[in-house]
């Protein structure tokens, strides 16, 4: 019995699939890493003569790095999360990062060198308030100190260990601290600011313990808008909310004077919408308008005078103490497609220290920032660097006259991502840079053969894995045969479009989209997804494909659309549309014409639907399948999911015959009071599905029901809508649907008690996978619903299918209502979830894994097998030889099948996963502030030779074979012909 | 041999034929001895030979229901083999499955074969033939139960069905939340 048992647990584990993982020297071979920072907000240098020259940089997305400034690679870098915003940062002692975030309350300092930790410390105040940080070379108590203002506290904090010396509250309730100013050499701090926005305020404070020495105030008869401008340490410079008053005000000495100059006095006309930019050079501050940058300076006492005016794009930077006494500031200007940078002393406007013309990418857009920094050159005059952080994101060092490097910092913040194919290679046209020649192939393959018979030297296998990693034939820009090689497509925050190779990552084009420019009529585009837009096919190959970006002008949901098609082999912008409709909704419609664009349905705010392209062909289509297109929209805020028909034309509006009204079918109203929409999923519109049929244990047979209309959603108590462990088990629950969009038919609802968002999901074939967490348990679960048609179970007559005669292949409505069943399990597992997805292969037969996105920011691959319903503690014999695993309370996880192996994909956002022509593989793509894609074989790669498969070693095989035929042949022969002689 | 042959060959001299020709009519024109009477003998022959001829069609018949049953024999041990076997899907089971599928169709290839050395014209070879080939049949038959058990004929539903692709859908319907 006990090796009957024996054997048994021997042949389910041989029956388990290998563990997919990948030997070390794999690594790189079909997988590229890319790391970014995000849009630099503030950056630090760090550029002492000793060690290595760095820079520090905080950027929108809340990371803390530093990067070489030779080179622009990253030394470190820390994530601090989504809601850990970093207000300011600077260097102490010349060792130290420090870092405040999260609305000023949390201040940190981090090892230059290394990016550890050294102190955190939490500051709270009284109130809310704007945070700033300032680094003096104050002493208290032998610590070099820092001003801390946040929360209404001004605070001062030892820089060696965080510990806070003393605190000074502000309390009055509308004061709005603006500015802490400590003049250079004194021991007192000015806090300035305004109180109910009419009234400006000083506080002279005592450096060394928080007293309050003096307190001033004056109050004025406008109202003040924005900031101020420090124009000296001692002086402010601030803007009226009209927008026609200059203030000059200094506080000497804890005396207030101000002195107000309508703006007339220096302009002709008025400013109109106008903000003080807030920088740090004395002597001058700027004012920007739409139209304008004015810069004005301040001569003695309050005297303005305007000292130029420009109308292009212009920023300033900070200013940079250069020498004792003087201080610099940098400009950049645009000029074409050059970009001109001005570093000017603060003292005197019409000199420049330096002044340099730099040809710039117009695909970068305008400059946002700069941030300068100098050095000193071997003539001992100042030479100038200037870091400038453009419209898409993008970083860029600039020394004397050039660009030194540049990061493509957009690619952190992907909206959306699709992928194109490659053009067809073309005989006759050589598209690689350098094919290899025979001899070079050869001497490829001899030395892999030396590595395969162990006879390589340790430089040849160096020389192996060099060429393996670099090899020309995965970055080729044609399609293979495989279906490797394409084209990943991704829409930044920014409003560019990136196109990445996915054989080694990098940028074929990109190309900063037009219609997503800010403009007269566009104020604030923003990008919103991306569709295949033409996918040429058979009958027309030779036209490009292209991708559709839809855009629309403001946040609000009835802000006007904007399209564009831009050509996915050249990244040119073919056609871009402004719509006079707004954007609620983008619905690719399952036909295309005859030049493979497809069809779209764009819904508009008012519900009405908007045939693309509009072409006479494209309405013929449409108006042949007019009635069988709904749509379906859920309103997770009320908690209605609607869905709709197609009405007739539009009516009222002009005649647009490529619009069409909705008609109401269905509703489905979620009690407000229990439960609340948090997640919907719906099956990707690209998955091919090879059966409709799941064979079972003893030979018996299941039909899924697989439907592209079917919608997931998932609702929780509107209590429990918030963190883990904000309620209790019993007022918790979590209620799942699944619901048929095309008549509003509810399949399936299950209840999970106690049970709490956040929840992911995915959709597939006839199951969904959903991942929430157990508030009973303590643990997170995943639950797995397979439905299957009931209606059709009853063909098991033999004869008839084997003669045909079924109607399991006829078209199916859902209007016809098939008796569904469902089969549901749930698990516990380890980690929450920030995304997932399912593995997608071109015709669907290869098993499905699951790709979880965990909260370390790894990609996990889990077989769908671990969520198989069918699972039971003790399966059958039959069962078992069915691949059914025996059931166990959690999923396993399996550290070899992190596809990301040991990296690691920063704020992990979402995974995609595409088709390769070769049925055993599918393409992932992962992305968030890092980039990471790889080729994931879910039943390892049964349809091809592995990339390490030796041709050498077997054609010598071969080889060797047949001449070892021919020689015994001989051989044997001359053998026989003696013996007759004999 | 060939040498022997051709020594005898050229030096041939005399040679008694010890061949008995007292059956057959004299082939030499040398008259029958008085009282010697050739039609008798014949006549005595005959019988003797007609009992012979029955004996040995008996014989032949009697071989041929023997040989008509062989595949019983056969019949049993495939079975025994099969049980043997199991029925999972590897090679040994497969490899006698197909064997025992294999002989029954070769014997009954060579039914005609088999049966030749019985071929008379008195021994009536129907039934052994009849039973011969039903044996065969069973066993393939049992062959072909066993690929069934082995799961290798498309005799259930879902060897039809499994690679049906989905039935096409009639609606399309799109949507989610507003983006």
């Amino acid at each position: 019995m006990a090796i009957m048992s024996f054997i048994f647990v021997f042949f389910f584990f041989s029956s388990l699939q290998p563990i997919l993982s990948l030997y070390e020297d794999q690594v790189g071979l079909m997988d590229w890493h890319q790391q970014y920072i995000g849009k630099v907000k503030q950056a630090v240098f760090h550029t002492h003569k000793t060690g290595r020259k760095r820079v520090v940089a905080s950027t929108e997305q809340n990371i803390i790095a530093t990067l070489d400034l030779r080179s622009g690679e990253i030394f470190w870098r820390h994530v601090l999360g989504p809601n850990d915003v970093v207000d300011g940062i600077d260097i102490a002692l010349g060792k130290y990062v420090i870092t405040l975030s999260s609305g000023g309350s949390i201040l940190r300092a981090w090892n230059l060198p290394d990016g550890q930790m050294v102190w955190e410390s939490s500051l709270h105040g009284p109130k809310h308030s704007k945070s700033l940080l300032l680094t003096t070379n104050l002493i208290i108590e032998k610590d070099n100190s820092l001003i801390v203002f946040s929360n209404g506290r001004l605070n001062a904090v030892s820089c060696i260990d965080g510990e806070v010396l003393w605190k000074k509250d502000f309390e009055e309730e509308s004061l709005e601290v603006q500015q802490v100013i400590q003049p250079p050499g004194s021991d007192f701090i000015y806090v300035v600011g305004f109180a109910a926005s009419s009234q400006f305020e000083t506080y002279k404070i005592n450096a060394k313990n928080g007293e309050l020495l003096k307190h001033e105030s004056t109050a004025f008869s406008g109202r003040f808008s924005g900031e101020v401008s420090l124009v000296s340490s001692e002086t402010v410079a601030a803007l009226d909310s009209t927008g026609s008053i200059l203030l000059t005000i200094s506080f000497h000495n804890g005396k207030i004077s101000s002195q107000q100059t309508p703006v007339s006095n220096l302009l002709e006309d008025s400013l109109g919408l106008a903000v003080i930019i807030h920088s740090s050079v004395t002597g001058i501050f700027a004012i920007k308008t739409d139209a304008a940058t004015i810069f004005i300076r301040v001569i003695g006492e309050g005297k303005l005078e305007v000292v130029e005016k420009t109308n292009h794009e212009t920023v300033v930077s900070d200013a940079l103490t250069i020498s004792e006494g003087q201080q610099a500031f940098a400009l950049v200007q645009h000029a074409g497609s050059n970009i001109h940078l001005t570093v000017k002393p603060a003292h005197d406007w019409d000199s420049n220290l330096l002044k340099e013309s730099i040809k710039m990418d117009q695909q970068r857009g305008f400059v946002h920032k700069v941030f300068i920094n100098n050095y000193i050159r071997t003539d001992r005059s100042h030479g100038f660097r200037a870091l400038i952080v453009m419209e898409d994101h993008s970083l860029l060092l600039l020394q004397q006259g050039a660009i030194v490097w540049s990061r493509e910092d957009g690619l952190a913040s992907i909206i959306d991502v699709t992928t194109s194919e490659l053009p067809v290679e073309k005989a006759g046209v050589s598209v690689a840079k350098v094919e290899l020649n025979l001899f070079e192939w050869l001497k490829g393959h001899v030395l892999k053969l030396k590595g395969t018979l162990m006879l390589a030297t340790p430089e040849d296998i160096a020389a192996i894995q060099y060429m393996r990693l670099k090899s020309s034939e995965k970055s080729k820009m044609t399609r293979d045969h495989n279906g490797f090689r394409k084209l990943l497509i991704a829409l930044t925050r920014a409003g560019k479009l990136f196109a990445l190779h996915t054989g080694d990552g990098r940028i074929v084009w990109s190309h900063l989209l037009q219609s997503l420019h800010k403009s007269e009529s566009c104020r604030q585009p923003i990008g919103l997804n991306l569709h295949q837009w033409q996918v040429p096919h058979h009958h027309a190959l030779d036209e490009n494909p292209s991708v559709l970006v839809v855009g629309r002008c403001g946040p609000s949901s009835d802000a006007l659309g904007v399209l564009s098609l831009v050509d996915s082999y050249t990244g040119k912008e073919f056609s871009s549309l402004r719509l006079v409709h707004s954007v609620a909704q983008v619905i690719p419609l399952p036909y295309t014409d005859s030049t493979e664009q497809r069809l779209h349905l764009l819904i508009d705010a008012d519900k009405h639907a908007h045939l693309y392209p509009k072409t006479p062909e494209a309405i013929d289509i449409f108006q042949s399948e007019f009635s069988n297109v709904y749509w379906y929209s859920v309103d997770d805020d009320n908690g209605i999911i609607k869905g709709y028909a197609l009405k007739t034309k539009c009516s009222g509006n002009v005649a647009d015959e490529f619009c069409f009204d909705s008609r109401e079918l269905w509703s489905i109203v979620l009690p407000s009071e229990s439960e609340k929409i948090i997640t919907t999923a719906t099956r990707k519109l690209n998955e091919a599905v090879h059966t409709q049929a799941k064979l079972i244990a003893d030979q018996d047979v299941m039909y899924k029901y697989i439907s592209s209309n079917l919608l997931f959603v998932a609702t929780v108590a509107p209590k429990a809508s918030g963190e883990i462990g904000s309620v209790t088990p019993e007022e918790s629950w979590l209620v799942v649907y699944l619901i048929d969009t095309v008549t509003g038919r509810v399949l399936h609802r299950m209840t999970h008690h106690g049970s709490q968002g956040p929840v992911q999901a995915v959709l597939s074939e006839n199951w969904v996978v959903y991942h929430y967490f157990n508030l009973r348990a303590h643990r997170y679960e995943m639950s797995v619903i397979e439905i299957y048609d009931q209606s059709r179970a009853d063909n098991k007559d033999v004869w008839k299918l084997v003669v045909g005669n079924h109607n399991l292949t006829s078209p199916v409505s859902s209007y016809s209502r098939a008796e569904v069943i469902t089969k549901s399990q749930s698990y516990f597992f380890t980690h929450s979830l920030k995304a997932i997805a399912v593995t997608l292969t071109v015709k669907g037969i290869t098993s499905k894994q699951l790709l979880i996105g965990t909260i370390g920011d790894q990609v996990l691959a889990l077989d769908k097998r671990f969520l198989d319903p069918r699972r039971s503690v003790n399966p059958t014999q039959a069962e078992r030889e069915e691949g059914i695993i025996p059931l166990t309370d959690s999923l396993p996880i399996i550290p070899q099948s992190y596809i990301t192996h040991s990296l690691r994909v920063e704020g992990l956002q979402s995974i995609i996963t595409v088709a390769a022509k070769l049925e055993s593989t599918t393409l992932v793509f992962a992305h968030g502030l890092d980039l990471f894609f790889t080729h994931y074989a879910p039943s390892r790669t049964y349809d091809s030779l592995t990339e390490d498969f030796s041709y050498a070693l077997l054609l010598i095989t071969i080889v060797a074979l047949v001449a070892a035929i021919f020689v015994t042949w001989i051989l044997s022969q001359r053998k026989e012909l003696q013996d007759r002689w004999r | 041999m060939e040498k022997g042959k051709g020594i005898m060959g050229s030096g041939r001299r005399w040679a008694v034929d010890f061949s008995d020709n007292s059956t057959a009519p004299s082939s030499r024109d040398i008259p029958d001895p008085p009282g010697f009477t050739r039609a008798s003998v014949n006549q005595d022959d005959s019988t003797v030979s007609r009992q012979k001829k029955d004996a040995e069609s008996n014989w032949k018949a009697q071989k041929a229901w023997e040989v008509a049953q062989a595949p019983f024999k056969n019949l049993l041990m495939m079975g025994f083999m099969m049980w043997m076997a199991g029925n999972t899907v590897h090679l040994f089971s497969i490899g006698i499955t197909f064997s025992a599928l294999w002989q029954p169709i070769s014997a009954l290839q060579g039914v005609g074969k088999v049966f030749e050395p019985y071929k008379d014209n008195k021994v009536d070879l129907l039934g052994p033939k009849l039973l011969f080939i039903a044996l065969n049949l069973g066993g393939l038959a049992l062959g072909v139960w066993k690929l069934n058990t082995l799961g290798l004929l498309p005799t259930h539903a879902s060897d039809w069905v499994s690679s049906l692709p989905p039935a096409q859908e009639v609606e399309y319907s799109g949507g989610g939340i507003p983006l």
